[in-house]
């Protein structure tokens, strides 16, 4: 805390931009809009880049408050924000990615309706996500957790006359309202027992508490409400049923928000509330459980998928699945490098994509691609570098990062080999969807129709005929995340250093002595066997999707009904139907809306009008327009009082 | 020495036929007398109580009220000429112009 970094400016600049071109963005030229939206972020991006030059670890953390926000008692929440080493690596993720991809939306988005909205609303979402990442304490975390729902949402029904993106978009967002009153109640357990929602007197307080090993008891219950609560941002089991439908936005928003950081908050949540969870070891392994069943359940939905959008939707599941894996064994940093990287070379593959999708005219089917390679140079390169990346081909940033995890998920003390194993056979399954994909869109003969190819399943058609190459202003962000994807992972042990103060004083220390004491020849054979599958994915890849083209069609047949139910993905969101949705709109429409609605609400409002209505009829008859009929009430009524006086009198 | 109650009473008479007349007659002249003998039957009432209760208020009231009924009868007739001259009747039942 020695000097001042003002990091409120940081998430104010894009707000500013987001106001400007919300309110009047009508009126502008699309040239102006763009000037705006990318003055704000890039500003964000450069003061993000002078806190990162002015910060040194041995002053961290760095505190800026503005403002009192809320004085109840001893209770008190401030406007203030944080910086540690953890909020400075997602600082920079979430400002530089985010900057990267509000670049290639000019190009992707330029003739499309909306296209100030569209950057009023990315300015807004990145205005929450920093909000989010520099909160000093829960409550305007919180903010910025509801806010960048609230972007999503506004983003995936951005082409809101479409049914299936408004009702994406809906789905979204009441699924992550689940996640978040798990959330709330956690917050409120916070407040009830620690008087305080502010990291530092939390974590003061926590801190002094012994481990619960046995049972659950406070701390186990505020980690597992926090866990529900990041399972509906971050797409976990059983919450992850509205990413895939997300797709529905357009790419870059599936780039920035559904791939690269937003859906990263729960991570960054959870490794911010570490203390918590350091000390609620079953929470933990309910993490840890969470993360590899989504990493493995995503991946097996993933390989069947013909959507180029919707493979990388399961892919992102998966690999956020890897995050909490690492999480949950203590190994955050782990958790932290991978989203790093993750973000470099997911937000690359679905800016890819969208070029992919741009040159074939808004086609999203794979099955109608291939043999792109020819056409679009720029955009099948720096695709070939995020696939190499994500499949965890050496030495691109996925190896570093998925290894660190695999290695972490088995030596860990929180670890075991289960989590190993099943990382391990996730891993074999993200190189061959990934590879089954590249070869569907880059190789062979391209079988999409020229003349029919555009405005099939995105709105982002316009006519043309064979597939081109995207314009410079698209294909330069994809050039510098290609570049991080491919180096991006070097890092990694200098990463895990840097953010070790943060995480010190708790499990992941244990993590740590374990982690460097642990035999060299051990971990090199573990990834040895995790390159082995790499390539292993991307061999069985190249002799189903290139070899022998006729080869997978032949084995979906001879699977039979397991084909069919990874194709359907389980038939979860049916099951999701028939369990919760059907049952609440029946009952909604049975009993709330006809007996309460309808029968209470409305009958007692009418039945009040109607008997108002025929008292009225009753009487209006004395208002007559005649003067002396007046007249005669007037003196009836005189009578009267002087009638009951008398009477009083005589009593 | 004459009761108050016959003074009463005799009011109360005179204020009931005001009111009747009032409602009855359909001539504006007729309603603007049955007007002044309401006045009169309280006025009436004033200076019976004034009497009674040997208190000079009451008195003075009166001509309170017979100052405000002769400004109200030169006010009242100049309306009534000015309804009979557009008009060309004096039957209120046919002076209804802003009635709906």
């Amino acid at each position: 805390m020695t000097e001042n970094l003002h990091l409120w400016v940081i998430p104010i600049l894009p707000l500013i931009g987001a106001a400007i071109n919300g309110l009047l963005g009508r009126r502008f030229s699309r040239q102006t809009v763009v000037a705006i939206a990318l003055a704000a972020s890039g500003a964000a991006f450069a003061m993000a880049l002078w806190v990162a030059s002015q910060f040194s670890s041995a002053s961290a953390p760095y505190v800026t408050y503005v403002a009192p926000w809320i004085r109840a008692g001893n209770f008190h929440v401030d406007f203030s924000f944080y910086l540690d080493q953890l909020s400075l690596v997602m600082l920079l993720v979430v400002t530089g990615v985010g900057f990267l991809i509000h670049i290639y939306s000019v190009g992707y988005m330029w003739e499309e309706g909306g296209f100030y909205r569209f950057f009023a609303y990315l300015n807004l979402f990145m205005f929450f996500m920093l909000t989010l990442v520099l909160a000093k304490n829960y409550l305007l975390m919180f903010i910025g957790w509801e806010g960048v729902g609230l972007a999503s949402y506004l983003l995936i029904g951005f082409w809101f006359t479409k049914d299936s993106a408004a009702a994406a978009g809906k789905k979204a967002f009441i699924t992550n309202r689940i996640g978040d009153f798990g959330f709330l109640i956690a917050l409120f357990l916070l407040i009830k027992n620690y008087g305080s929602l502010d990291y530092t007197q939390v974590f003061e307080s926590i801190s002094k508490l012994p481990s619960e090993t046995a049972g659950v008891g406070l701390l186990t219950s505020i980690g597992l409400l926090l866990m529900v609560g990041a399972a509906g941002k971050s797409a976990q089991i059983p919450l992850y049923v509205w990413l895939p439908d997300a797709m529905e936005g357009p790419t870059p928003v599936s780039a920035l928000i559904h791939a690269a950081t937003m859906v990263t908050a729960g991570v960054y949540m959870v490794a911010r509330s570490h203390v918590v969870f350091d000390r609620a070891p079953s929470a933990l392994t309910v993490v840890a459980i969470i993360g590899t069943l989504t990493a493995l359940f995503a991946a097996t939905i993933g390989i069947a998928q013909t959507d180029i959008k919707k493979v990388l939707a399961y892919s992102t599941i998966s690999q956020l699945g890897y995050m909490f894996m690492a999480c949950g064994v203590a190994a955050y940093s782990a958790g932290i490098f991978h989203l790093m990287t993750h973000a470099f070379f997911k937000g690359l593959l679905f800016l890819a994509a969208g070029s992919v999708i741009h040159a074939v005219g808004g086609n999203q089917d794979m099955r109608y691609m291939g043999g792109l390679k020819k056409y679009i140079p720029w955009t099948y390169r720096t695709m070939t570098a995020g696939t190499f990346a994500i499949a965890g081909i050496p030495p691109l940033a996925g190896f570093f990062s998925k290894d660190e995890i695999l290695w972490k998920a088995f030596s860990s003390p929180q670890g075991s080999w289960v989590y190993w194993l099943i990382g391990l056979i996730t891993a074999f399954l993200t190189s061959f969807y990934m590879f089954r994909l590249w070869f569907m869109t880059f190789f062979g003969e391209f079988k999409g129709d020229h003349a029919t190819s555009h405005g099939a399943n995105d709105s982002h058609g316009h006519g043309h005929g064979a597939p081109h190459e995207s314009p410079m202003v698209m294909v330069v962000p994809l050039a510098i995340l290609a570049f991080l994807s491919v180096f991006g992972g070097w890092i990694g042990g200098r990463l895990e250093h840097f953010l070790s103060p943060v995480f010190s004083g708790g499990l992941a220390e244990a993590t740590e002595v374990v982690g460097e004491t642990a035999s060299k020849g051990t971990e090199h054979l573990f990834m040895g066997i995790s390159i082995g599958v790499a390539l292993l994915g991307w061999y069985i890849a190249f002799l189903l999707y290139r070899q022998r083209p006729d080869m997978p069609a032949r084995i979906a047949t001879g699977l039979g009904g397991m084909y069919k139910a990874v194709v359907n993905k389980y038939y979860i969101d049916e099951l999701y139907a028939a369990l919760f949705i059907k049952p609440l709109i029946d009952g909604s429409t049975a009993i709330l809306w006809h007996t309460v609605d309808q029968g209470v609400i409305d009958n007692s409002v009418n039945d009040a009008a109607d008997s108002a209505r025929h008292a009225s009829d009753a009487v209006r008859h004395m208002q007559s327009g005649n003067l002396r009929s007046y007249a005669g009430w007037i003196a009836a009524g005189a009578a009267a009082v002087i009638a009951y006086m008398i009477w009083m009198g005589v009593r | 020495m004459v009761p108050l109650s016959y003074y009463l009473v005799l009011s109360g008479i005179l204020f009931a036929c005001g009111i009747l007349g009032f409602l009855i007659k359909r001539n504006i002249i007729t309603i603007f007398m049955s007007i002044e003998l309401m006045l009169n039957g309280v006025n009436l009432s004033f200076v019976a109580f004034a009497a009674h209760w040997q208190h000079l208020s009451g008195q003075i009231f009166v001509f309170f009220v017979m100052v405000v009924a002769a400004a109200e009868a030169a006010v009242g007739l100049a309306i009534i000429i000015a309804v009979y001259r557009t008009r060309a009747t004096l039957n209120v039942d046919q002076v209804n112009l802003l009635k709906l």
